[in-house]
């Protein structure tokens, strides 16, 4: 059945997920606690039939089961327990302003520390032990005097105002800051720390950062004297006022005093906090740890000034080399530019003077096939025609188109010979539309 | 049951050390507190001799003013102690415990002769517990033969053993002893509308001349303590300390030359009952009268005190009881969000402001079970009582040795799932998934706990993951207000103080953290808008079984997970 909160749904399983038979066991439960159940009440009685049905428990098992089982109850011997001084117990209860309220009852190594808990134990423990009736019994008279300082000091720590007033004024719980000589090395950190441990219990703030060891970090240093600089006290000195007469009869004297006590209140806060303050300042100026911050923080700030420049100077070097490397490039560039210039004059003159030659090939060609007049004599007309045809082929060709034809007219003598192959260039010419049919008339 | 069947009459006894109680179930099965011939349901637990003529409760209380050395009151601390572990400070105005054949004694003169007797503590404990039972015996018509007696959680074997003895004498056979917390869980348990949830109470029983706190693991109706505390600073003892020393000023501010009536052991008697009364009267009513004649130098004194004036003058002891009970809180690892409720149990529970001022320091999921801040509130000084007799009628069929065999510790002890069990809603993943309890922590094992989950809107497979998770405390801090610090004033100490009580609280809620996945388990084809049962089953060793199906659907996934 679901119970009157409305339940959240199940989630889809996911796509992944697979089992035999849909169930997987993954982790074991926790290790239990024996408890106690009540034997109380109709539940219990269910309970114990069914762990007694058809079972006898050996004797092992009940010492067992009696052994384990986890205590709820404070085991009330020891723990508090201190020697009590004979002086102590002469204590005129009236006087209980100038009282050790933590040594009366035994708890003088907890103090501010000790809980409510321990004053209450504390307490009772104090009375088993000095009622007057216990005394009496003893044969002693009936002093009660001493039971009445334990009556005051637990009224007065059981109060939480009455007993941070004490703490507040309570010397015995003060560490004293140790001198520069005594603070060196190691034992900075163990004397000034008990001071600030010691200090600690009168800041609003808790917890309260302490002072640390030679590992700490910076931060965690400047967060300590931060903290401290701006300690939020709780302290007060009430404890210390002047009694204020009780009577209605002497009306301006009781104003008088509360005065003066107000005064005298406030006067010792601002000599507190100033305590405090040169408390800080001594263990700030011998705290190794700053000074090393600062080296470091010197070194560090010189280790960047050094990555700078080495690094300003890679970069200028870095910059001379590429340019050397350009240049470099720029001159191997031109050079080969150069010579790839005088190479193709080179084969521009070569190809010129090849066309030359062949032309004087070519026209050679036409005196040899006898300016393609056959066997008669060439007129000198005929001559001319021919001669201007051939330069007209000449202004046609190329200079492997020359070169072709020089090869195919090189050492032919047969003027016919010489006439076809010249017809046939001049055809091919035609053909490609660079002149028109019978344009030469020497070699139509 | 018949009586032919049953010779045993069993009455509940609850035997305080300022006040005693006698109950009785009704043939329906309601728990009922006895009143005496006097009709007094708070029987004070005092014995006073005069003249041979033994008095209790109220008339022996009467007796404290002229007759204290031969009164014998606030001794049931005392029953199975030696002298050196006794505080006598209850009895400064009643007869002086003595040492005396290495138990405790009183010197009383309780015979018509001229001598005193010394008179054991186990013999008191006979008469007076002779008394109580007489008075049940009257009012029942027949004689009262058994009884389940109360006693604080620290009572010890040796206590117990001597006072079974005790009654023995009277001629009450002890059933059983119950720790009076758990009484009164029982009490409130036993009731028809109650409902039988997990839950942690924390029962605050603020006596007389003692307080004690227990926290319990309610789990299907089985109680397990889980931390306790005693207190002997802050009872009801220190309020009427509290008006004795507010009347008396008020009487010395009136008569400016008459002698103190504290020092005078007459009329510091005479200022303690009246004060009790008047103490007794303000949780009633808004004010209350105080009037005794002849207190001191021979002067009658009537004054009236309000509500208000009292709470104030009491505000010491009342803020002492609310730190008792979070210190308790605070022993048992827990917080006070882990609390469902209070039971506020004693005389001095009946006070309004402890009440309120609980309510206050707890959140408001903790219900404080007092008449100032409960309606269906039990009467909290018939609590133990009511306990007591609904387990006499549990088990006053039963052979003495079977009570005994079934209270052992070999029966008792069993062990408790240190971590809660639940599964994983919402989402497959950690982060996002929401834990959904099924078996809390400090539950006793064998159990097993059955819940229904909703499913996916589209219904198809789910997964079932079988978690451990721990409650977290999750703080969030209230949005930081922008002050107005224009005014920084010099003298201003107490109004910057009374600015910070203004301030908004930081949200306190409790959060569970999955710690551990003990098994998984899917459940397939899930129709649109159905539902999965789940059932886990944690058997004596840990070993575990799970049992998924849809509702209404037929066969489901079992597991089991090996135990430890
Ligand atoms: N109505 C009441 N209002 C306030 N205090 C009460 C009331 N009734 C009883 N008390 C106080 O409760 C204390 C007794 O509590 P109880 O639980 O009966 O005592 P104990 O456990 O010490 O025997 C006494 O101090 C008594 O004055």
């Amino acid at each position: 059945m679901a119970t009157g909160v409305k339940e959240l749904p199940l989630p889809v399983l996911p796509d992944s997920w697979t089992a035999e038979k849909d169930f997987k066991a993954i982790g074991t439960l926790s290790d239990p606690v024996q408890r106690n159940i009540e034997p109380v009440g109709p539940h219990f009685l269910a309970h114990a039939r069914r762990k007694r049905h058809k079972r006898t428990f050996s004797e092992d098992d009940r010492i067992q089961a009696q052994e384990n089982v986890k205590k709820v109850e404070d085991d009330d011997s020891g723990e508090i327990s201190e020697p009590e001084d004979p002086l102590m117990l002469q204590r005129d209860a009236k006087d209980w302003k100038g009282q050790d309220h933590y040594a009366v009852l035994g708890l003088s190594k907890y103090r501010h520390r000790a809980t409510e808990d321990q004053i209450k134990r504390a307490h009772r423990k104090k009375v088993l032990r000095h009622h007057p009736d216990k005394k009496a019994a003893a044969g002693n008279t009936e002093d009660d005097s001493f039971f009445k300082c334990i009556q005051k000091a637990t009224e007065i720590l059981l109060d939480p105002v009455k007993r941070r007033q004490f703490d507040s004024v309570d010397e015995a719980a003060d560490v004293d800051p140790p001198s520069k000589k005594q603070a060196k090395g190691k034992d900075f950190y163990k004397l000034w720390g008990n001071v600030f441990k010691s200090e600690a219990r009168f800041s609003k703030i808790q917890p309260v950062p302490q002072l640390g060891n030679d590992k700490s970090t910076k931060e965690e240093v400047e967060h300590f004297y931060n903290f401290w600089y701006n300690f939020d006290s709780w302290r007060t000195f009430e404890y210390q006022d002047e009694d204020v007469p009780d009577d209605n009869e002497s009306r301006d004297q009781k104003r008088h005093i509360e005065r003066k006590n107000a005064n005298a209140r406030k006067k010792k806060k601002v000599e507190d906090n100033a305590r405090l303050r040169k408390l800080v300042d001594d263990c700030l100026a011998s705290d190794e740890r700053i000074k090393r911050f600062r080296q470091e923080e010197h070194a560090q700030k010189n280790k960047k000034r050094f990555e700078r420049e080495a690094e300003a100077k890679r970069q200028a070097e870095e910059a001379a080399k590429a340019k050397e490397e350009e240049a470099r490039l720029k001159a191997e560039k031109d050079a080969a530019d150069k010579a790839e210039k005088a190479e193709s004059k080179k084969a521009k003159e070569a190809a010129k003077n090849a066309a030359k030659k062949n032309k004087r090939v070519i026209r050679g060609a036409a005196k040899d096939g006898n300016y393609f007049c056959g066997t008669e004599t060439a007129s000198p007309a005929q001559i001319d025609s021919a001669l201007n045809d051939v330069d007209a082929i000449i202004a046609k060709l190329d200079v492997d188109e020359l070169a072709a034809l020089t090869g195919k007219l090189n050492g032919k003598k047969d003027v016919a010979d010489i006439k076809e192959i010249f017809t046939t260039e001049v055809k091919r010419l035609v053909d490609a539309g660079k002149f028109k049919d019978g344009e030469l008339k020497s070699l139509s | 049951m018949s009586e032919e069947e049953s010779p045993r009459v069993a009455i509940g006894i609850s035997f305080g050390n300022s006040y005693s109680s006698i109950a009785h179930t009704t043939p329906e099965g309601k728990a009922e507190v006895i009143a005496n011939e006097e009709g007094d349901r708070q029987i004070p637990s005092i014995l006073s001799y005069v003249e041979g003529e033994e008095f209790q409760g109220t008339q022996a209380k009467a007796q404290l003013v002229r007759n204290s050395k031969n009164t014998v009151a606030y001794f049931r601390d005392f029953i199975g102690q030696n002298f050196k572990s006794i505080d006598p400070t209850p009895c400064h105005q009643s007869a002086h415990p003595i040492e005396h054949e290495n138990t405790i004694a009183f010197k009383i003169k309780d015979t018509e002769a001229e001598e005193e007797n010394i008179v054991s503590i186990s013999e008191i404990t006979t008469r007076h517990i002779k008394k109580l039972v007489a008075s049940a015996s009257d009012f029942l018509g027949k004689p009262v033969t058994a009884a389940v007696v109360t006693v604080p959680t620290n009572f010890s074997d040796v206590q117990k053993h001597a006072l079974k003895q005790a009654a023995e004498a009277a001629g009450v056979e002890i059933l059983q002893f119950i720790a009076e917390p758990v009484a009164a869980v029982l009490a409130y348990d036993a009731r028809s509308t109650a409902e039988i949830k997990d839950k942690v109470i924390v029962v605050a029983d603020l006596g007389g001349t003692r307080s004690d706190v227990a926290v319990i693991a309610s789990r299907g109706g089985m109680y397990s303590i889980l931390a306790t505390a005693h207190d002997y600073d802050f009872s009801g003892s220190h309020l009427d300390t509290v008006l004795v020393d507010h009347f008396a000023k008020e009487f010395l501010k009136k008569h400016k030359s008459a002698s103190d009536p504290r020092l005078n052991a007459r009329s510091l008697a005479k200022l303690k009952l009246e004060s009790e009364a008047v103490k007794k009267a303000l949780s009633l009513g808004a004010s209350a009268n105080f009037s005794v004649e002849s207190l001191s130098d021979g002067l009658d004194f009537t004054a009236t005190v309000n509500r208000s004036r009292y709470d104030l003058l009491a505000s010491k002891v009342f803020a002492g009881f609310t730190r008792l009970v979070l210190g308790a809180v605070g022993k048992a690892d827990l917080d006070p969000l882990d609390i469902a409720e209070i039971v506020l149990a004693g005389g001095t529970s009946h006070t309004p402001k402890i009440a309120t001022a609980l309510q206050n320091a707890f959140p408001e999921s903790t219900s404080v079970l007092a008449p100032a801040t409960s309606v269906t509130a039990l009467n909290p000084s018939e609590l133990a009582a009511r306990g007591a007799a609904i387990q006499a009628s549990l088990v006053a069929e039963f052979e003495t040795e079977d009570v005994e065999q079934s209270t052992h510790p070999v029966v008792t002890v069993t062990p408790h799932l240190a971590t809660a069990i639940g599964v994983l809603c919402l989402s497959s993943n950690e982060s996002q998934a929401r834990f959904s309890l099924l078996v809390d922590r400090a539950t006793p094992v064998p159990v097993r706990r059955t819940k229904v989950f909703p499913t996916p809107r589209e219904g198809g497979d789910v997964l079932v993951r079988l978690v451990e998770a721990v409650a977290e405390i999750k703080i969030t801090a209230p949005a930081p207000r922008t002050k107005n610090r224009d005014e920084q004033d010099v003298d201003g100490e107490e109004e910057s103080e009374s600015e910070e009580s203004e301030e908004e609280e930081e949200h306190r809620e409790l959060v569970w953290r999955p710690t551990k996945t003990i098994a998984e388990a899917a459940v397939r084809g899930v129709k649109k808008g159905g539902r999965v049962e789940v059932q886990v089953n944690v058997g004596a060793g840990l070993e575990c079984s799970l049992l998924v199906r849809e509702v209404g659907g037929k066969g489901g996934v079992r597991g089991e997970v090996r135990g430890r």
